[in-house]
């Protein structure tokens, strides 16, 4: 008979089988045997959160970062029902977790026990697939397919809960198989017919325009590289969502910048008037589309995605390729160079007017502000910020809301797993905490959070963690003292009524830097912004900076609802434009 | 939603709504119904009927036989998400006028009244394959098969002939001829 391990060995067994480096967790009383058996195991670091949202979210960035699965171990009752924010955040963004709950003895569940709660009846929703382990034997089974199930496919959240008399109980241990497909559920399923379509698509098309999405990020460092090299053999212009940043370098010619909500003015003008879209990995994210019924009217459209229920969900299109963006952006670029379609020089003279075209849209320069000598403005903050980051390799996280449009807008990204942010979800909190899980699986990088004041406050307890683990995260706070984007809406929507958008009572940031036992820098003025920067950057530790920027800046351009992408609003400079009356004022 | 300050924009286009019938085979496990009804709540959309029982004890695989209905793009989609389910082994979906597949419910009535009565009831039933399941001097519980509507007209029509409780089930549905659903 084979040895015989308890439930709690059997966990670490697994994670050491499956490669985990680091657990993100917050002990309690139902997973204590899992933490007592932690001892034993040099290879797993545990890094101790203060809140096990911040668990989940430094997973999130972890694995963004990374490639690979975060993995998250939270207690019964409190501890799960924490975590299911992330866990919901890391469903909408694809970013693939293993979470490990404690519930408590098979004997007590559905008794209202202390710390008890229906774990997999409340993350049923919010993760791609559950367990709760009843049963010592399935518990190696259950935890490999966890992983699986995971990181295949289209990545996602999955959660396995396990009862403390399990962890207890002994069994044999039993190594992960090679399984082939998971009932069936295929990753690839397009032909070379699909291709040679597309290809027909892309020589006839006089217009076109690539979108590429977070499933690039997804597919792994190789998929932007092939994306580089489509756009290369293709001379296409290329969009990208706000997952989708760095994986196609961001101060390149052929990029227009990012599109959707606060998009750049070519990009969406190129999206409305395109006669070829190419979305690749990517899913018409309402953020994205603004009104459907007048989204690229007269375009081809064609969807590149790994996940089938994706394909014809918002925006009906004319060509599906289910699959990875890796295999099929390979498929593709490999048909173009066998048969050796210069599609470069052949298109040169087809799309030269639309190439002439997108010059005259990005002359609008939609990105532009009136910068000022006596207040910082966010986005000259943000810029300065780049120019003295870019050549570092730096890793960016953010909260939500105004300051991460203006990091998305403003920050040029030129490699995948270099941006984490919470799209999806949307959740403020989610920048400082993932900034964690960031910098531990990238000790040697430079993370900076770049946060909001309201943000930053909902997971502040984090630092207390980086300071633990000696964590030099930069929180780069655009203090405006208000929720910003929640001010920006009140002011063009609500009648100027700012209702509860003001923080009256915020914290002194350096004194809570000292408090926590960091550094806190202040910056006031535009003119100290670089020195103050430069101070952050040196300062071998965590560092909390808090900018103090114009509180009644908006975030421009901007596609009000109910509009189409050819109708947005620009700056303060393009005022004669930027009226709103009237009807057009319901509209917004 | 036409709320003029939404962020969100609708859709003016308007889809005719067709009535499905969806069929899915599930490992027969703990939680794999709640998933598969979470799935068309979370989504909104809607079950006009649910019928689930296992149906290979030795593969553990359950049958689920949801009615719906919905334009042709939510119907896809909900044959999207549910085969992405990780304990769906695949999943069928035929219109309910698809003269191909047999659709079937089942309902008891219990009637309650003199001679005359029941004996007018069991008429009225005779048609849809009527059982007499129990017999008392003053009540019948008679079982039909049916389709839903001739259900409906039933539950309807018994009513003045002592109809005092009804129980039925959700439709399940099996192709004609020797094509089995793969």
């Amino acid at each position: 008979m084979s040895k015989l391990f308890t439930g709690a060995e059997i966990v670490f067994k697994c994670l050491k089988d499956q490669d985990v480096e680091f657990i993100f967790g917050y002990p309690g009383g139902a997973v204590l045997p899992i933490y007592d058996e932690l001892k034993n195991h040099s290879s797993i670091k545990h890094i101790l959160v203060r809140h096990e949202q911040g668990a989940g979210h430094a997973a999130e960035g972890y694995a963004r970062s990374s490639g690979k699965p975060g993995v998250v171990l939270v207690t019964s009752g409190p501890g799960a029902t924490n975590v299911v924010t992330a866990l919901t955040d890391a469903y909408m963004d694809s970013v693939p977790l293993v979470c490990i709950s404690g519930q408590v003895p098979t004997h007590l569940i559905g008794t209202d026990a202390f710390q008890e709660c229906d774990t997999t009846g409340i993350t049923r929703p919010c993760t791609k697939h559950n367990w709760l382990v009843k049963d010592i034997k399935d518990l190696s089974k259950v935890l490999h397919e966890a992983f699986q199930v995971a990181t295949t496919g289209r990545p996602g959240p999955v959660l396995v809960d396990i009862p403390k008399d399990i962890q207890f109980a002994k069994t044999s241990y039993l190594k992960p198989k090679i399984k082939k497909k998971l009932n069936g559920k295929s990753l690839n399923n397009f032909s070379q017919k699909d291709i040679d379509h597309l290809i027909d698509l892309m020589n006839k098309s006089k217009k076109p325009i690539i979108y590429s999405g977070g499933g690039v990020i997804n597919s792994g460092p190789e998929a932007s590289e092939v994306l580089r090299e489509l756009v290369e053999l293709t001379g296409f212009p290329i969009t990208s969502t706000l997952q989708g940043l760095g994986a196609y370098p961001g101060d390149d010619n052929q990029f227009l910048g990012m599109l959707g909500m606060h998009g750049t003015y070519e990009a969406n003008n190129a999206m409305h008037d395109c006669d070829l879209l190419i979305n690749i990995g990517a899913r018409f994210d309402d953020r994205i589309t603004g009104k459907i019924d007048e989204f690229s009217p007269k375009s081809k459209k064609v969807h590149i995605d790994i996940d089938p229920s994706s394909i014809n969900k918002i925006i009906k299109v004319d060509l599906a390729l289910v699959g990875d963006v890796k295999d099929v952006l390979k498929g593709i670029n490999t048909t173009l160079k066998k048969k050796n379609i210069d599609l470069k020089k052949s298109n040169k003279q087809k799309i030269s007017s639309w190439w002439e075209q997108i010059q005259k849209w990005r002359t609008k320069n939609s990105l532009n502000f009136i910068n000022s000598d006596e207040t910082i403005k966010p986005q000259y903050a943000v810029q300065k910020l780049y120019e003295l980051t870019k050549d570092k390799d730096t890793f960016i996280t953010t909260e939500v809301g105004q300051h991460q449009m203006w990091a998305a807008q403003h920050y040029k990204f030129n490699k995948p797993n270099r941006w984490m942010t919470s799209g999806g979800l949307g959740t403020m909190g989610y920048g400082l905490p993932a900034a964690v899980g960031v910098q531990i699986a990238h000790p040697k990088k430079l993370v900076i959070d770049i946060a909001g004041e309201a943000s930053v406050l909902m997971t502040m307890q984090e630092m207390s963690t980086a300071v633990q683990y000696n964590l030099p995260i930069k929180i780069f706070i655009l203090n405006n003292q208000y929720m910003g984007m929640v001010r920006q809406w009140q002011e063009l929507l609500h009648e100027k009524n700012y209702s509860e958008s003001y923080s009256e009572a915020l914290p002194d940031f350096i004194k809570l830097a000292e408090a926590y036992g960091c550094k806190g820098i202040i910056a006031e003025k535009p003119f100290e912004l670089d020195e103050k920067i430069k101070e952050m950057l040196k300062f071998d530790g965590p560092v909390i900076f808090d900018c103090r920027v114009d509180p009644n800046e908006n975030c421009f351009p901007m596609i009000p609802s109910g509009k189409p992408h050819n109708q947005m609003i620009l700056g303060p400079n393009e005022k004669e434009e930027n009226k709103i009356t009237g009807k057009g004022k319901a509209l917004v | 939603m036409a709320n003029p300050k939404s962020a969100y924009s609708v859709s003016t286009k308007k889809e005719k709504s067709d009535t499905h019938i969806i069929v899915v085979w599930v490992d027969n496990e703990a939680g794999v119904l709640a998933r598969v009804v979470g799935l068309f709540s979370g989504r909104g959309y809607n079950i006009e009927s649910l019928a689930v029982a296992e149906v290979d004890a030795k593969k553990n695989i359950s049958r689920i036989t949801i009615v719906t209905t919905g334009t042709p793009q939510v119907i896809d989609q909900i044959k999207l998400q549910l085969k992405k389910l990780v304990p769906v082994h695949k999943v069928a979906d035929f219109k309910r006028n698809d003269k191909t597949v047999i659709f079937k419910e089942m309902a008891l009535f219990k009637v309650v009244g003199n001679k005359n009565k029941i004996k007018k009831a069991i008429n009225a039933c005779k048609k849809y394959d009527a059982v007499i399941l129990d017999k008392t001097k003053k009540s019948n519980v008679i079982q039909i098969t049916a389709l839903r509507r001739e259900i409906d007209k039933m539950t309807k029509n018994l009513r003045k002939l002592g109809l005092v409780s009804v129980s039925r089930t959700g439709a399940v549905a099996m192709t004609r001829g020797d094509k089995v659903f793969n």
